[in-house]
């Protein structure tokens, strides 16, 4: 269960104001134009940026002061998540220790974690020898690998084709439930939303306000959503 | 697919190859004759030997002391978060700017034999210092180096992705694993140019030697040449080093085109990547440790020479405001020249670029960095053989001052101005051409608006390195009409060390103020 709470993040002259609620096992989608605060939120709750005023809670526990390796929390970016010349099974096993030496037990738990997402053949091959969309399966089974009740995810999909988009939303899906993780998911598009996501917290010019379940959300758009999503709102 | 092959503007082939004949008249012209000359001269002799290795010796020794500590600076300064850390990553730009005589001042006024240093050691009865020769030459080249260098690398921590620290930090990647996952990577990909850039500035050394080294154990080619032409008068010998100084820097310039060696690293702001590793009290300590260290050596003879300088403002005599003039002079005819030069090479390599033809391209720009190959005194050398037979080379010690700056400034104004003109060709060319855009109007429409602050920054470059130029100047000038670094040279080698400090301010001055000036009127709206 995560909790940000009359959260403040200042960046440049930029200002979010975020509080959201997501319970274990459940995937939040964070929807909004660009600019409008969404991986402000999600840097913020990882570590790298500070809090203004507000509280970010992880099962009770506040973590808005805690470094960024502290955090009970992965976040996976939208690339570059993996070091290019490290293979797959080192930048995996960093998830497990932040060395680069792991013992038999480890390397066996990183084969393991692999074979997950997928990847089991994969361990010695180096990122620029994967498709896009192995690369950040890998960076999931690190995620796995560190074992956090959080998983935000910053628009983890922007870079892939529709079938391995696809792919990639059954295969969170299944790891969610299995671990019973709580995600935050930032996506453009909605289909995204309404594919996996229970709830969905709409970001607005620096603003969101809670989340939703996802089918109120776009059954009942607010104005500024139906004119970002582009659908037309009857007149009263 | 075909493209589309339009002919060149007139005035961009005009102005193109103008500029291109003149610079390869300047560098490969000046080989030429430089080795129709050097025949006369007979076989290097002993001397000759010894000033190649001690020029090649001294630019490695100093590019690998000025890399070597400019890593663990710049991972302080990449990952420490304090007052005025922005301050001081800028002012690692500003050693570029800074006259080397000045330098030189501040390195003798703190190491020298009465310097800060000598005293220090002399009250606690310790031996004494003598940097005269290696030594002083390493200090001084450090002093301008190690700054230059750890820009280069603290660019290439942040030319990773800022995700890679980001996912470090998240997974506490510290240490030795940091090492190994970011800092290394970085460094392997700036270092080397950084090295290879430090060995080419190094291996033109002429001021430093001069003033610094000396002797048969501690002089440069670019000092031999200058020795050969000034004291023997002879031509030849001074034509045949002119040969060897530019066998080596072309093939430091080769060494350079190798590893992608950036041209420089340009003064201003620097963006950091953010990094949260190093939290820890003994890596606080040390990261601490190196910035005060590298504050102190750095700061030092820049402190010495202030103090010392308002001490001697009172000594200035008119001779001071004379050369002043003629290095504002100096500086603005260099200005007018290279931006002549690099604004016409600039607009044929963006036009040959932009109608596909990227070998003509490439050459041009070859051609445009040639300077970087061909040293100072090689231009100057070939000169006065020219000129000798035909007019008074020494009458025309400013002009020719200029010029040879000019040729040095180019590489730099290049790198500069011609990104601008092309990102202004791949942004709107097109549409300039649908609505026929052409003439004086395209000129103002398209380029001005994105030229004038590159123009400006070019400008403010080539001014300060020509007002503060200790170099062909020596060759050139008679004693009785130096330029200011060069009356400097003079007052601080004929006891007169004090109008020299207070000169020193003066031109420092000058140096930052030209640069402010022009990189003004370029931002200016």
């Amino acid at each position: 269960m995560i909790t940000v709470e009359n959260a403040v993040i200042a960046r440049g002259g930029f200002t979010l104001a975020a509080s959201l609620s997501v319970p274990a096992g459940e995937i939040c989608a964070v929807i909004g134009p660009s600019g409008s605060g969404k991986s402000t939120l999600l840097e913020a709750v990882a570590g790298f940026l500070p809090l203004t005023s507000g509280s970010i809670r992880v099962d009770g526990t506040e973590i808005a002061a805690l470094p960024p390796a502290e955090r009970p929390v992965t976040l996976l970016f939208q690339e570059n998540n993996l070091f290019p010349h490290l293979n797959v099974a080192r930048n995996t096993g960093l998830g497990l220790r932040p060395s680069l030496s792991l013992t038999a037990t480890e390397k066996r738990a990183v084969a393991d974690a692999l074979g997950e997402v997928g990847l089991g053949d994969y361990g010695a091959r180096l990122p620029a020898e994967l498709s896009g969309g192995q690369r950040q399966r890998a960076g999931l089974a690190r995620a796995l690998l560190r074992d956090k009740p959080v998983l935000l995810l910053d628009e983890p999909f922007a870079a892939l084709g529709p079938a391995l988009r696809q792919e990639m939303l059954a295969l969170i899906e299944r790891l969610v439930r299995e671990r019973s993780l709580a995600v935050l998911m930032i996506t453009h598009t909605p289909e995204d939303a309404r594919a996996i996501a229970g709830l969905t917290a709409v970001c607005m010019e620096g603003h969101i306000d809670g989340a939703r379940a996802t089918a109120d959300v776009f059954a009942d758009p607010s104005p500024e959503l139906a004119a970002y999503l582009g659908v037309i709102t009857p007149p009263d | 697919m075909t493209t589309l092959r339009h002919p060149l503007p007139f005035r961009v082939r005009l102005g193109g190859g103008l500029a291109l004949a003149i610079i390869l008249m300047l560098t490969l012209g000046a080989l030429v004759v430089v080795a129709m000359r050097a025949g006369e001269a007979g076989a290097l002799t002993v001397p000759d030997w010894r000033a190649l290795r001690f020029t090649i010796v001294q630019a490695f020794l100093s590019a690998l002391l000025s890399v070597l500590l400019a890593i663990p600076l710049a991972r302080a300064l990449a990952r420490r978060r304090f007052w005025g850390r922005d301050t001081l990553t800028s002012l690692l730009g500003a050693p570029f700017l800074l006259p080397v005589i000045v330098a030189i001042l501040g390195v003798i006024a703190v190491w020298g034999r009465s310097g800060w240093i000598a005293d220090g050691m002399g009250a606690l009865g310790l031996g004494k210092l003598n940097v005269y020769g290696m030594p002083g030459v390493l200090i001084a080249h450090v002093f301008f180096n190690l700054p230059l260098a750890a820009r280069l690398i603290l660019q290439g921590f942040s030319d990773l992705s800022p995700e890679r620290w980001r996912v470090a930090a998240q997974l506490g990647i510290e240490g030795r694993a940091l090492f190994w996952v970011n800092e290394w990577p970085a460094i392997r990909a700036s270092a080397p140019g950084a090295f290879a850039l430090v060995f080419l500035v190094c291996a033109t050394s002429f001021a430093v030697a001069l003033a610094l080294g000396g002797g048969p154990r501690a002089t440069t080619l670019e000092l031999a040449i200058y020795e050969a032409a000034s004291y023997d008068f002879d031509l030849g010998r001074a034509a045949l080093l002119a040969g060897l100084q530019f066998a080596v820097c072309a093939g430091a310039a080769l060494l350079a085109l190798a590893v992608q060696a950036p041209v420089t690293a340009s003064p201003g702001a620097l963006t950091l990547v953010e990094r949260w590793d190093g939290r820890g009290r003994w890596a606080r300590w040390r990261d601490a440790g190196i910035i005060g260290a590298v504050c102190l050596f750095l700061g030092a003879p820049v402190l010495a020479v202030a103090l010392r300088g308002v001490a001697g403002l009172d000594d200035l005599g008119p001779q001071v405001w004379a050369a002043a003039g003629r290095s504002i002079a100096v500086s603005a005819l260099a200005v007018a020249l290279t931006l002549s030069l690099a604004t016409g090479l600039a607009a044929l390599i963006a036009a040959l670029h932009s109608r596909g033809s990227a070998s003509a391209a490439r050459l041009a720009d070859v051609a445009g960095m040639l300077p970087i190959a061909a040293s100072p005194f090689v231009i100057g050398i070939a000169f006065i053989i020219v000129l000798l037979p035909v007019a008074d080379p020494f009458a025309l010690a400013l002009p020719l001052t200029a010029i040879v700056n000019a040729a040095m400034a180019l590489p730099f104004a290049l790198r500069i101005l011609t990104p601008a003109i092309k990102l202004a060709h791949d942004e709107h060319g097109k549409l300039a051409d649908t609505i026929g855009l052409s003439g004086w109007t395209r000129i103002r429409v398209l380029y001005a608006p994105r030229l004038r602050r590159p123009m400006g920054f070019a400008a403010g470059l080539s001014g300060a390195l020509a007002m503060g130029d200790l170099g062909v100047i020596a060759l050139f000038s008679t004693p009785d009409a130096p330029t200011l670094p060069l009356l400097m040279h003079l007052l601080a080698t004929s006891r007169q060390v004090d109008a020299a400090y207070g000169a020193a301010l003066v031109l420092v001055a000058l140096s930052f103020g030209v640069f402010w000036l022009f990189d003004w009127l370029g931002r200016r709206r």
